[in-house]
């Protein structure tokens, strides 16, 4: 917003903030990198299946022992075990409900923005009134109505978090359209949904795509949120949320249960938030939030 | 004389003024005014005026890109001006636009391809193989190598970018551009190029133009007739040399008077053009008007026939 | 001004009708509709439900149970609770205070915080601590709320001590304002870690956008003091945003605190609703969104008064 008029004494400083911000980008392109291939390659990289008891080996801790790197939980499972597998799901929710996130956003935004009148106001006052209920509770609430299944829980959080989206891609679809290359098409006879989708929505590209890495991040944090809670994945299929909640139980005792998968998240949200900031700033100088 | 290739009568574009708060209809935008046109087959008019005076607005309109308020919009005989998506998209194929900025009107995000294949691609001529080539062969029209079909547009310099425009506007072989200030926005060595490219394009195969001017060098250079707009409406309609060596009303006169090197006077005209939210009575132009009497502020002037092809539009002309 | 707050007042209705109507449709949505407790206790017979279905009106076409669900609302007849069958908005408004203590806190907290960090950094633009206070709240806005809330119990309650892990009160000290103070600091501390964040970010954009302003350069070549020039001509216009900002977060703030009362165990509305979801108290839960949802209307309302009142240029639009 501000960056363009910065003042000359800010030149070198501005390079380096510059230079930091990229830095930071890079770190959580690599830990996003790395964090989608451990998902990938769980079954792979995980010593054990994460669902094996072995009631002999409660509370092993960390490093102490090979066969279990970062020890054993309060029925013997593997920690790496399940923290890998555990991500692989927390990581599956993140990106369906990113996608799901995104496509009503989108196209939410791209119509109201495109059709403008009436349909644009009656839109952009549900999206007003979505946002007038903080997102936790509405999320919850859906969640507990609905049987928790891996796609029923993306589902649920993509559907109650796209609003900003829709509200960005409508200020980018407000800006394009008055373009003449929109009216070159239509003087060609082209249809709404061409303009809509083959014309129009390739050129708000950019602030989609920053707008769904950063949610990917919420929508992790979202997920382990209401695992944690018991309405999101079931055990014993293994996710960062609700491995926090059987570690609080023992939370006095051995804390590291609790610290691992809360680590595990925390990373998670940071990469991609620092990756979103980063592609924000490359790509899109006008969405810049500075810094 | 043949039936006109295209005729406008009367058209108006009003746009409404809105409160802010309850969005009632507090005034009304005369962007464009009650003006007749006609072009014949295979002629160029050139439509001249100030910005702001519905130049712009009244080709989009004629296109159908915005909405007229009232008139008519003959194109070969048939009126289009309340025509729906539907029966409009024979006559898209047979009127296409040019536009002044030659880096908004082209998608940045599609190739230079993708652009030129979108016409053959909404009105379903061809397939994947012949669209290629026609693409190549547009390509080669408008003088770019077929291999500009990968690049994107942002590849290209601005000449170069309006010669993409114009090659999609040929596309569905149609019969009347409309240049919407095609050259305005490109250097004054370029602006001969593209102007040359026009005229040869119109003696190939034998279109119509409007040309949609500020420039009154450029008119002389393409129009074989002009019309002068001023305030939403038209004030004077003449042949090229007419115009240019007998225009009768004052505000052509005025602006044939600022163009340099014609040896007049310079006439230098009073106070801004008003808004078209609040035109003045009678003749739009009459605050301005070194000659205007009481009567110009009463009564807006009909436009009579001077001489074959010349109209005018004052009250203080007599034949 | 008073044509500004009655159009403002004028366009909230639209967005409480559609309050409503979520609310509403979410109802009926639950598994079992408004009458789950009912439909899902076996001890009730198929024609008692039938009848409990026509005292309760709905029978009735859903345009009828709407209306009278919405105005039951305005007038303050919320329903009463499957357990205990107390008023709804009596349970609500019950646990109001605590939740206000918590959300002002750590509000005031961060606004204090985040603005000073925000100022700072603008005035020292691209200086160590400005570089720092922009990464760490990168960081910050990063942290899962609930899981720093762990790590905060584990630090400050179970290895060093020093606070309590949750509640309000210790036992038998129910009103001691020094207990309630040390139960408040570990919550607060958590819901203001993000809030924080976000105050910072904004402050520091708002007052570089306003430093870069003309008026500000005027106020530069009369030779009036930086602290003059921070204080008399950009606050006041630095303060819009902010404002606007406190109406935006709002939602968030309730959803942090929601998060932040289950883990401290913090009796407030957060906690009824996480109580609420386990018990299937589908009336508290609804009356809860509703509350929020209401609050946060009302929270943006008046923010945008505010602004109108500080910046004339506002109401003209």
């Amino acid at each position: 917003m501000s960056a363009a008029a910065a003042p000359p004494e800010g030149q070198v400083g501005r390079i380096w903030a510059r230079f930091r911000r990229h830095r930071l980008a890079l770190a959580g392109g690599i830990v996003v990198a790395l964090l989608l291939a451990s998902a990938l390659f769980a079954p792979v990289f995980a010593p054990q299946d994460p669902t094996l008891l072995d009631t002999a080996l409660r509370f092993r801790t960390p490093f102490a022992d090979w066969a279990h790197p970062l020890g054993t939980d309060e029925l013997g499972r593997d920690t790496l075990s399940r923290l890998l597998h555990g991500g692989r799901v927390s990581l599956t929710v993140g990106l369906v409900a990113m996608i799901t996130t995104v496509a009503t956003g989108a196209f939410i935004g791209i119509t109201a923005g495109f059709l403008g009148g009436w349909v644009d106001t009656l839109l952009m006052r549900f999206v007003d009134t979505m946002l007038c209920f903080p997102q936790v509770f509405l999320l919850l609430v859906v969640a507990a109505f609905v049987p928790p299944t891996l796609l029923s829980i993306s589902l649920v959080i993509g559907l109650t978090s796209w609003m900003e989206v829709s509200r960005i891609v409508r200020a980018e679809i407000l800006h394009l359209k008055e373009q003449d290359f929109v009216a070159a098409a239509r003087a060609l006879g082209a249809s709404r949904a061409r303009i809509m989708f083959r014309e129009l929505l390739p050129n708000a590209a950019a602030p989609i795509l920053v707008a769904a890495t950063l949610k990917v991040a919420s929508a992790v944090l979202m997920e382990s949120y209401i695992s944690y809670l018991g309405y999101g994945v079931q055990p014993p299929l293994a996710s960062w949320g609700n491995m926090l909640t059987n570690a609080q139980g023992y939370f006095d005792t051995v804390p590291w249960l609790a610290i691992l998968p809360g680590a595990a998240i925390t990373l998670t949200v940071m990469g991609f938030n620092f990756l979103g900031d980063g592609l924000r700033d490359a790509l899109d100088p006008r969405l810049r939030m500075d810094p | 004389m043949a039936e006109p290739l295209l005729k406008v009568s009367g058209l108006e574009v009003h746009f409404p003024i809105r409160s802010p708060f309850l969005q009632r209809r507090i005034g009304t935008v005369r962007a464009v005014d009650g003006i007749d046109l006609d072009v014949a087959r295979g002629e160029t008019l050139a439509i001249v005026g100030e910005s702001g005076c519905g130049k712009t607005t009244t080709g989009k309109a004629i296109l159908r890109l915005i909405d007229s308020t009232a008139g008519s919009i003959h194109f070969g005989g048939e009126d289009i001006a309340r025509h729906g998506a539907a029966a409009l998209a024979p006559f898209r194929r047979r009127m296409q636009i040019v536009f002044q900025d030659p880096y908004a009107s082209l998608n940045p995000r599609m190739t230079v391809g993708g652009i030129l294949a979108a016409p053959f691609d909404i009105h379903r001529i061809g397939v994947a193989q012949d669209r290629a080539e026609r693409v190549a062969a547009l390509l080669r029209t408008v003088g770019l190598p077929p291999e500009a079909a990968r690049r994107y547009p942002h590849e290209f310099s601005g000449g170069q970018r309006q010669r993409i425009g114009i090659a999609r506007a040929l596309a569905l072989e149609p019969e009347l551009i409309i240049g919407d200030e095609p050259v305005s926005a490109l250097d004054v060595s370029i602006q001969a190029q593209i102007i040359n490219l026009m005229k040869r394009l119109q003696a190939d195969r034998g279109l119509a133009y409007i040309m949609i001017s500020h420039n009154l060098a450029v008119v002389s250079h393409v129009a074989d007739r002009v019309a002068v707009m001023y305030l939403g409406r038209v004030v004077e309609t003449a042949p090229r040399e007419e115009l240019f060596f007998r225009a009768q009303h004052p505000y052509t006169q005025a602006l044939l008077s600022a163009v340099p090197g014609r040896g007049r006077s310079r006439q230098v005209l009073q106070g801004d053009v008003p808004s078209p939210a609040r035109p003045p009575t009678g003749c739009h132009f009459h605050p301005r008007c070194p000659i205007a009497q009481t009567r110009c502020a009463e009564e807006a002037p009909a436009s009579r026939i001077l001489a074959p092809g010349h109209a005018v539009a004052c009250h203080m002309v007599s034949p | 001004m008073i044509g500004f707050i009655a159009w403002r007042l004028l366009q909230a209705i639209p967005l409480l009708i559609g309050v409503s109507l979520i609310g509403f449709g979410l109802m009926h949505l639950a598994p079992g509709g408004p009458l789950a407790v009912y439909t899902l206790n076996p001890t009730i017979q198929a024609q008692d439900i039938e009848r409990i279905k026509i005292i309760f009106g709905l029978d009735q076409p859903i345009h009828v149970q709407y209306v009278k669900w919405a105005s039951g609302l305005a007038s303050g007849h919320w329903g009463y609770t499957f357990f205990g069958g107390r008023p709804v908005l009596d349970v609500i408004l019950e646990r109001l205070p605590a939740t206000l203590l918590l959300m002002g806190s750590a509000l005031s907290v961060a606004i204090v915080l985040g603005l000073s960090i925000g100022v700072l950094g603008a005035v020292r633009r691209y200086s160590v601590f400005d570089v720092l206070a922009t990464t760490g709240a990168l960081f910050a806005l990063s942290f899962p709320t609930f899981w720093f809330g762990l790590m905060a119990i584990f630090v400050f309650a179970i290895e060093l001590r020093w606070l309590p892990s949750g509640g309000m009160w210790e036992l038998g000290e129910e009103g001691n304002i020094l207990s309630l103070l040390r139960h408040l600091v570990l919550p607060t501390m958590v819901l203001a870690l993000v809030i924080t964040a976000t105050w910072s970010r904004y402050s520091r954009s708002a007052f570089l956008e306003v430093m870069q302003q003309d008026f500000m350069r005027t106020a530069r070549a009369k030779g009036e003091p930086p602290a003059a020039r921070l204080m008399r001509h950009a606050l006041p216009n630095a303060a819009k945003p902010l404002i606007a900002l406190l109406g935006v977060e709002l939602p968030f703030l309730f959803s942090g605190a929601l998060v932040t009362e289950t883990i401290f165990g913090w009796p407030g509305m957060g906690r009824l609703f996480v109580d609420a979801l386990n018990m299937k108290e589908y009336p508290v839960l609804m009356g809860l969104m509703m509350f929020t949802a209401v609050f946060v209307v009302i929270g943006n309302l008046l923010a945008d008064i505010a602004i109108a009142a500080i910046d004339p240029r506002v109401r003209l639009r």
